[in-house]
């Protein structure tokens, strides 16, 4: 068993604008100086056996190609053994 | 016998049938086609219609993009298949890349609803050649993310190949790049937009009528095809 965790995150260049709507929020309710607040997701996907060779391979096109969009996002993936 | 147009029906789309009446309307024949059926029943143009395919989970498009259905419009879009993205449609072509760039969210973060003025700027694709170049219409408007992003290159290749076919006037509603409203793929087939044309093609519901163009201009392409 592995366990995956794929972080996809705005490229530091793209307008955030929810992450402007919760730098707002933090500041109203009394947490001052919030210099900027980026919003990301995070996938944590389970899968059966070893993630090695092809599998993983699969798994970076597939972080790529389905999880972020690589105009507007970039995307980090770890694996961690024995979940 | 009246060109076959496919309206693609995914889970949460909302304008499908309106996108159908505004080809029944232009004189074509509007096919009803299914996101989970490769088939596309052998249409002469198709349209992906607004709404909120797969409740915009992800991102918006993202999952519509892998559908049974798109492999096949994504082949033919290739070969010069007529493809026409509407608001979710063009959120689809762009998680596609059959057309650049990406849509985010509004830069005002607000939900978007008005009758939008826009210039049609390219009049030579299959979707806009019923205009003519710089024809002024007013359509509805109504998107969450439909602010257009592309890399400064990009958007000069856009420009310098006149591949911009609407722009927003008076008011840039949504943060889009350039006011860019919509636009084409090299070869003119392919047309996203951002706005609603088929919600303007009959003036009991319509704010105009201006829409319409959009549908008949596509069947005048596949005429003279």
């Amino acid at each position: 068993m592995a366990r995956v965790v794929v972080d996809v995150m705005l490229k530091p260049e793209i307008l955030d604008p929810q992450g402007r709507a919760v730098q707002g929020a933090l500041g109203r309710l009394g947490l001052s100086g919030v210099a900027d607040v980026r919003q990301g997701k995070q996938f944590v996907i389970q899968v059966d056996g070893d993630l090695t060779g092809d599998r993983l391979a699969l798994m970076h096109k597939l972080a790529e190609e389905l999880l972020s969009n690589p105009v507007i996002e970039n995307y980090s993936l770890t694996v961690e053994a024995d979940a | 016998m009246s060109a076959r147009i496919g309206v693609v029906t995914f889970p949460g789309t909302l304008d499908d049938r309106d996108a159908a009446r505004a080809v029944r309307i232009a004189g074509g024949e509007p096919v009803e086609l299914w996101h989970g059926d490769d088939d596309i029943k052998g249409v002469d143009a198709v349209i992906l219609p607004g709404g909120f395919s797969y409740g915009d989970y992800l991102r918006c498009g993202a999952i519509s993009r892998f559908a049974p259905v798109m492999n096949s419009i994504i082949d033919g879009a290739k070969g010069g298949l007529p493809v026409l993205g509407i608001c979710n449609g063009f959120q689809i072509l762009v998680e596609s890349h059959l057309l650049p760039g990406a849509l985010m969210r509004n830069e005002s973060r607000h939900f978007i609803c008005r009758d939008q003025k826009l210039r049609i700027e390219n009049a030579d694709s299959m979707w806009t050649r019923d205009y003519f170049k710089n024809q002024e219409i007013v359509v509805p408007l109504k998107n969450g993310e439909g602010n257009y992003f592309a890399d400064p290159a990009t958007l000069d290749m856009l420009e310098g190949e006149g591949r911009v076919v609407a722009r927003y006037l008076d008011v840039n509603p949504n943060g889009s790049a350039r006011d860019i409203a919509g636009i084409r793929n090299e070869r003119g087939n392919v047309v996203g937009l951002m706005p609603h044309p088929e919600h303007a093609v009959e003036s009991l519901t319509g704010p105009t009528t201006e829409g319409l163009p959009f549908f008949t201009s596509v069947l005048t392409s596949l005429v003279s095809a």
